[in-house]
């Protein structure tokens, strides 16, 4: 590999970093926004920059969509005082936080995000074309939960400790259910992808359309599945109805109790880069990734330029949906989100698992 | 009593599923998106203050211009976290309201101890005081927030008089009859 090739592989990576940080930063506005909307409120509508909240009519009006907002914000976390609780394991309490960002930000390495075509020949846009795509993402993203379980247990307080093992217990619970339901995916495009795990394929795979109408995301052919997998990527990421790590209900702030201005920042800026991810994971396997039906796109830069905002448009979507949720339902006792997670997600997963296993050998056989 | 028993179907199992009530609950929200906000922008909106509102105390003049507190130091002697300040002061001989027997030299509440009770308004036999409709005030020292007689007048302003008891009491004593 040459040198020109490394720096333009970080140069990529560095652009989506970037993008993916902004994404998270403005999910947290829509957050805000969206709930004081279904609250009856306003939301965030005050922060104006000095020179560009003066142009004549677009000034006041992005000033009230509070686009700028997101910005106070960071640098209000940035020039925080941060102070380090006497009674926490420093090390570990200081490690925590990068533990809980880190595993969202590789996870994205994997994510295929658009097309391009070169000589009729399809292109993946993506940082890293692996083979093992879902494997990897599955393996990384469960490290996320680390971060969780070590602050509750380095900030040495009660209700971090219990925010901590809550975490763990779900993860657990969950994953396995995630699991399930994604296997029948991939074997259910085996035949268009060679069987391989690669989710640039499972994306082209899902272009084609059934008997020339029905296009084939995941999602028209496996609702329960698809299902099981939305539930569940609610569970991973934390999210109410299932956001037991935190709970600010019965736990103060859970996990978060102990931690301050931008170490807080972090944990907060990593959870919605675990939506973001989350959102995209389930656009590649169940939504069609950048497909659109009936609709096949232009070749060239145009072509690859749709593609990605497709992607992100059914992602954002897919963000939407997990904040509609959250000012929706109210969170789950800890024992029903057990009881949820063993007595009816695994064995529905399980269940949906072999349905797909018979169907599949119908059709090929 | 006639005693209804409402039959209490078990749930179905798409009920028992949460799906259906999760989507009814989903579409309330989105419903509530686009409804109007409820919100009282503040600083730009203000809310409307009701009659009978007791906010921060003030001095009045009636309509004459006249200043209408004779300094009796009633609210003074009422006030239960006292409050109010009164330095009694007599009026030039060469003033127009001579006759009234007293004005204050200099009338004082401080803010940082009134309670908005409304007693002094209450007790006050000129209707001088009044609890007005301002309710936010601040200051960024202890000194700011004592209202001097200056800005107890500048805040209280001229209320409608139905008496105007001193100017009766001057007419009466012009037509020499002292003990009106």
């Amino acid at each position: 590999m040459d040198w020109i090739d490394i720096l333009l592989k970080v140069i990529y990576a560095l652009v989506m970093v970037a993008v993916v940080m902004t994404i998270a930063g403005y999910s947290v506005l829509a957050e805000r926004k969206i709930a004081s909307w279904i609250q009856g409120r306003v939301g965030p509508n005050r922060t104006a920059l000095p020179g560009l909240s003066a142009l004549p009519v677009i000034g006041p009006m992005l000033v009230k969509l509070g686009i700028w907002q997101p910005l106070a914000d960071g640098v209000k976390f940035l020039f925080k005082e941060d102070p380090i609780p006497g009674h926490v394991k420093k090390f570990y309490y200081v490690l925590a936080p990068m533990i809980s960002l880190a595993p969202a930000l590789i996870t994205m390495v994997v994510l295929p995000f658009g097309v391009y075509y070169v000589d009729g020949q399809a292109m993946p846009l993506v940082l890293a074309n692996v083979d093992i795509g879902i494997l990897f993402i599955l393996a990384v993203s469960s490290l996320g939960v680390y971060g969780i379980i070590l602050a509750g247990w380095a900030s040495n307080s009660k209700y971090p400790f219990l925010g901590g093992i809550r975490a763990s217990a779900q993860m657990i619970s969950y994953e396995l259910a995630m699991g399930l339901a994604l296997l029948p995916v991939f074997m259910w495009f085996a035949p268009e992808t060679g069987g391989s795990l690669n989710l640039f394929n499972l994306v082209q795979a899902q272009g084609n359309h059934m008997w020339g109408v029905l296009p084939a995301w995941t999602i028209f052919y496996q609702p329960l599945g698809a299902l099981i997998f939305l539930v569940s990527l609610f569970a991973e990421t934390n999210r109410a109805p299932f956001d037991m790590p935190e709970s600010e209900t019965d736990l103060v702030a859970g996990f978060n109790t102990e931690y301050g201005a931008f170490k807080f920042g972090l944990f907060f800026l990593g959870e919605y880069t675990h939506i973001i991810i989350g959102s995209g994971v389930f656009v590649t396997l169940f939504l069609g990734g950048w497909n659109l039906p009936w609709i096949t796109m232009p070749a060239g830069i145009l072509g690859a330029a749709l593609s990605i905002l497709v992607f992100l448009g059914k992602t954002c979507a897919l963000i939407f949906l997990f904040i509609w949720v959250r000012w929706t339902l109210p969170r789950f006792r800890y024992d029903q989100v057990m009881t949820l997670g063993w007595k009816k997600l695994l064995p529905l997963a399980v269940a949906n698992f072999v349905l797909y296993l018979i169907i599949i050998a119908l059709i090929e056989g | 009593m006639a005693t209804k028993v409402v039959e209490r179907k078990p749930l179905s199992i798409w009920e028992r599923s949460y799906l259906p009530q999760v989507v009814g609950g989903l579409k309330i929200t989105f419903k509530n998106m686009f409804k109007p906000t409820v919100t009282l922008e503040y600083p730009e909106e203000r809310p409307e203050i009701p009659p009978g509102y007791r906010g921060v105390p003030t001095l009045v003049r009636d309509p004459n211009g006249r200043e209408k507190c004779v300094s009796c130091q009633l609210c003074e002697f009422v006030c239960p976290p006292k409050a109010i300040r009164i330095t009694p002061g007599e009026i030039p001989e060469e003033s127009e309201s001579r006759h009234v027997e007293k004005g204050p030299k200099e009338f004082e509440i401080n803010m940082l101890r009134c309670i908005y009770c409304g007693f002094c308004q209450e007790v006050c036999p000129e209707e001088a005081i009044w609890l007005q409709d301002i309710y936010s005030l601040s200051g960024y020292s202890r000194e700011e927030m004592v209202n001097n007689k200056q800005k107890l007048y500048e805040l209280g302003g001229t209320l409608p008089d139905p008496y105007y008891k001193w100017d009766r009491k001057k007419q009466a004593e012009l037509e020499g009859n002292p003990h009106h």
